[in-house]
């Protein structure tokens, strides 16, 4: 109730002050890079030749609607055709879209000029979080929502990022062109920056390519664009401009916890430690479809609290599901998404938690060896298959 | 042509056929042939199909009252946004210009009925099956289609819900349905004009729906096709859709939206023809160039079929596509500017009074070109990169259909139900109903555009806490738009019952055959063709 009569409220100021308008955000960004501005502008000249159209049919209607009124007297006239005015806003309109058309046709060409980019990095949409490869430089990271899930049910207050918030940014050069390639890995995303003018459908198949040149240092936030699911709305893109020396200092940071990372997967871990860890990284990876609680939304995402995998055995059966996904079903292959130590601690929380209470712990090195084995089988086969053409 | 003329079976005779009682009643409506009986029928299932689509929009709308997750788990968010758009599209906008071509058109070209009455029977009766269908899928094990309206492979394909194949089927259904209703219209207008009424003296609204059910005819097996390949995908192994088999997911966006942008058109077309006939009847005047008015309508339709990649800017088309594909769009806003010019001019120096078809039809003239702005708007493609699915988007579509197609359909119920049951509306309460649709309907909308500019992407349950209070200005908005089509329905209900009698004529300004039978009309309409000079 409060909330409504807040909104009506909100609604009265909105008629009548332009204070309240100047707070709300009304209009387009003008964006960070000379693309985003270029669009920007035109954005405004349609809008302002649209507002001059407007105001003179419009003017004319009103005119109308006031003084050729039966009910003041108006007799109607008796013409109902004129060749020349029909050809006149014929060809009026068609000559203003001419001369729109031209700097709008300038602005495509020069959006599709990929060349001579200094960073490229490869985008890949997954259900529902985005992945970024940084092909020169070797990082590789996969980015997801970090706004807990308290905040979405409305358990807690919201953020001021709400929903716009990831774990892990990423990060780009100001001032150097920096070239996008963005695919998919599932289904059709779009990858939208509305500070940087970029929105570029992710398709699986397809590597389409965007551009920006990032003029200012900064933190820019966007939303994957085109349904894709359960959680379209929970897949944001966090995008952090900074200078030469901290985008390298980022690279070497990523360099150095990606080995930490490896080591860490060799020494075995207590289960608090593997319970701790898992938890958050059910979280961020698997409670969208299997939900927080392990209930899952049967069926299309089955239930974790009491399944068959999570509670059965072997073991194995269980870490090569998660490693390398269900053909033909939404259960994706995390293989390449998670190190051997989270996988390690989320599976150890699957058989362990909502009263799965296998008390089994299930180690980095274990997932590592069945790493192994797939890919050893994959081996086989392949050469098998070219011995055989 | 004589053969039908003559058969002169008056209508007294007619419904002595029928038996008495329930069943009596009931075969009367399943069994008709009556292009009355049919029009009624279709336009009630778009009445019934606007409340059940709308009902969806209010919940989606509650959902988006404020930030986080409150009445709507985001796959039932998704189910509900997929079957508005499916059900407005295909159960209410289109079955309702249906029902008007089969109420207007014999009594505008001085015909008996349809020509091909049967045929009438089956369109129609094959829609509440489709709908029965496509409804039930929201009951179905996984839950109903949830991949939006426009089904994008492969989130239809390889990761939609089993009731995706009943879908499927329901939208067969709905094809044939189309082709048969277009075929039927087409022969109609061809065959059973009135001797001396040639094709440059028909009424502009018979010229719209010609124009429409050959657009309809082209289109629909395309849709077909789309669909059918999806099934193969989906269960027989195929990959069409699938890149990882050797198909392609852009080639269904472009057969999609190669049926899909005619396909809105086929939304508004009869729209323009239903204005042109309402406007000049409340000016006193002619309709100002009407010429130009159906040239207008042809052009726009021919266009609409080189204009289907403007729908797919962002899915890295070639630049020289791009280019094409957005001038053409641009070219676009030329006839649809002569058609808006010719209303105005035709409203300029008239004698203009306000019944409420004629509030609906300026309603229209106004908010139809705002949509028609952000269209042009849409169409360049640097700055369609920012809007494409946003919620501007969703601003200018609703703008087209919502004060486009919906309100000239509202312009038509009130224009014409006097001639279909011989009573008046009551007009206070029409006026009523004007005023709080046209209100609430900017208000749920053009907030809209604002929150597209400002970065909300479309299909979301949830979002950003900067885009609370127009989504909550567009909730009260929708809500107060939904209550007041009670006042539609009421108003409709009341005058079948009890509305005072009114004459032949109806609109003092009104010219046309339909207006020089009685009201209501003859059980088959014109029983002799009358002669135009």
């Amino acid at each position: 109730m409060h909330k409504i009569l807040k909104t009506l409220f909100t609604l009265i100021l909105f008629f009548f002050s332009p204070l309240v308008l100047a707070e709300m955000a009304l209009n387009m960004p003008r964006g960070v890079t000379p693309i985003s501005k270029d669009i920007y502008d035109l954005h405004m000249v349609i809008f302002w030749i649209c507002v001059a159209i407007g105001v003179g049919v419009f003017s004319v209607m009103i005119y109308s609607l006031m003084y050729h009124r039966k009910s003041k007297g108006a007799v109607p006239a008796a013409f109902h055709e004129h060749m020349s005015l029909e050809i006149l806003w014929a060809v009026i309109p068609f000559v203003i879209l001419v001369v729109m058309a031209i700097p709008a046709t300038k602005v495509l060409i020069d959006m599709h000029d990929t060349d001579d980019a200094a960073v490229t990095i490869k985008i890949v949409g997954h259900q529902w979080k985005w992945e970024y490869q940084y092909l020169d430089q070797g990082v590789q990271f996969y980015s997801n929502l970090s706004t807990p899930f308290d905040q979405i049910h409305n358990n807690v207050k919201k953020d001021p990022h709400y929903l716009l918030q990831v774990d892990n940014p990423v990060v780009v050069p100001v001032h150097k062109k920096v070239r996008f390639l963005v695919t998919s890995a599932d289904v059709v995303h779009s990858w939208w920056v509305p500070e940087l003018g970029i929105k570029r459908d992710a398709i699986p198949g397809f590597i389409h390519e965007a551009w920006a040149r990032v003029q200012k240092p900064g933190t820019y936030r966007g939303q994957c664009a085109e349904l894709c699911g359960v959680n379209h709305g929970f897949m944001p893109i966090v995008v952090q401009a900074v200078s030469d020396d901290e985008f390298n200092q980022w690279v070497a940071a990523q360099m150095k916890q990606a080995k930490q990372a490896a080591e860490a997967s060799q020494k075995p871990l207590t289960r608090e430690e593997l319970m701790t860890m898992g938890k958050k990284v059910y979280e961020n990876n698997c409670a969208a479809c299997h939900k927080v609680d392990g209930q899952g939304m049967p069926p299309v995402f089955p239930p974790m609290r009491g399944s068959s995998v999570a509670v059965g055995h072997p073991v194995s059966r269980h870490i090569s599901l998660v490693l390398h996904g269900v053909p033909n079903t939404a259960m994706q292959a995390f293989a390449s998404q998670l190190s051997d130590l989270e996988l390690a601690a989320v599976i150890t929380y699957e058989r362990n938690a909502w009263g799965n209470n296998t008390g089994e712990l299930v180690q980095p090195k274990d997932v590592q060896d069945l790493r192994a084995v797939k890919k050893l089988t994959r081996k086989t086969n392949e050469r098998r298959n070219s011995s055989n053409s | 042509m004589s053969d039908v003329i003559h058969q002169t079976a008056d209508s007294e005779h007619h419904h002595g056929d029928h038996k008495k009682g329930i069943l009596g009643w009931i075969t009367r409506w399943l069994f008709t042939t009556n292009h009355k009986d049919i029009g009624t029928l279709y336009l009630i299932l778009s009445l019934v199909m606007f409340f059940v689509a709308g009902a969806m929009a209010l919940l989606i709308r509650a959902e988006l009252f404020e930030p986080g997750l409150q009445f709507l788990k985001p796959n039932i968010f998704n189910q509900m946004t997929t079957l508005h758009g499916l059900i407005m599209v295909f159960g209410v906008v289109m079955p309702a210009f249906v029902g008007l071509a089969n109420w207007q058109i014999p009594m505008m070209i001085g015909a008996p009925d349809m020509a091909l009455p049967r045929l009438n029977n089956l369109s129609f009766w094959i829609l509440p099956f489709a709908f029965t269908i496509l409804s039930s899928t929201l009951f179905m094990d996984g839950g109903g289609p949830d991949f939006g309206w426009t089904f994008y492979a492969p989130l239809s394909t390889k990761y939609g819900p089993p009731s995706t194949d009943y879908m499927i089927f329901a939208i067969h259904l709905m094809g044939i349905s189309s082709i048969l209703g277009s075929i039927n219209i087409i022969a109609t207008i061809l065959n059973l004009r009135a001797p001396g009424m040639k094709m440059m003296k028909m009424p502009i609204f018979v010229w719209s729906w010609l124009i429409t059910a050959f657009l309809l005819l082209a289109i629909m097996p395309v849709l077909a096709g789309t669909v059918t390949m999806m099934l193969t995908d989906r269960n027989f192994g195929t990959s069409f859709f699938d890149a990882a088999g050797g198909g392609d997911p852009l080639l269904f966006q472009h057969v999609f939206w190669f049926f899909g942008h005619p396909e809105v058109y086929v939304l508004i077309l009869p729209a323009f023809g239903v204005i042109s006939e309402i406007i000049p009847t409340f000016s006193r005047k002619k309709l100002f160039g009407y010429d130009f008015m159906v040239y207008a309508i042809a052009c726009i339709a021919i266009l609409s079929f080189i204009v289907w990649a403007h729908h797919m800017f962002t899915t890295g088309i070639p630049l020289g596509a791009e280019l094409f594909f957005m001038y053409t769009t641009m070219l676009i806003a030329v006839p649809t500017g002569v058609k808006v010019f010719n209303w105005v001019s035709t409203m300029f120096k008239g004698s203009l009074t306000f019944e409420t078809p004629m509030l609906f039809a300026i309603a229209f003239v106004f908010l139809f070109t705002i949509g028609g702005f952000s269209g042009l708007m849409l169409a360049i493609v640097p700055a369609d990169f920012q809007y494409q699915d946003t919620y501007f988007v969703v601003a200018h579509f609703h703008y087209v259909l919502v004060s486009g197609a919906i309100f000239s359909l509202m312009a038509a119920v009130y224009y014409w139900l006097p001639k279909w049951c011989g009573k008046m509306y009551n007009e206070r309460l029409g006026k009523w109903h004007f005023w709080l649709t046209v209100i609430s309907m900017n208000l749920t909308f053009f907030p809209m555009h604002f929150l597209g500019l400002a970065g909300m992407p479309r299909r979301i349950p949830d979002y950003a806490l900067q885009f609370t209070d127009f989504n909550a200005i567009a909730t009260v908005g929708a809500f107060i738009f939904g209550v007041s089509q009670l006042l539609f329905v009421y108003n409709i209900i009341h005058t079948i019952w009890k509305g005072k009698q009114t004459t032949a004529q109806v609109w003092e300004g009104a010219h046309g055959l339909e207006w020089t039978l009685s009201s209501p009309p003859p059980h088959h309409s014109f029983t002799t063709p009358p002669v135009i000079e």
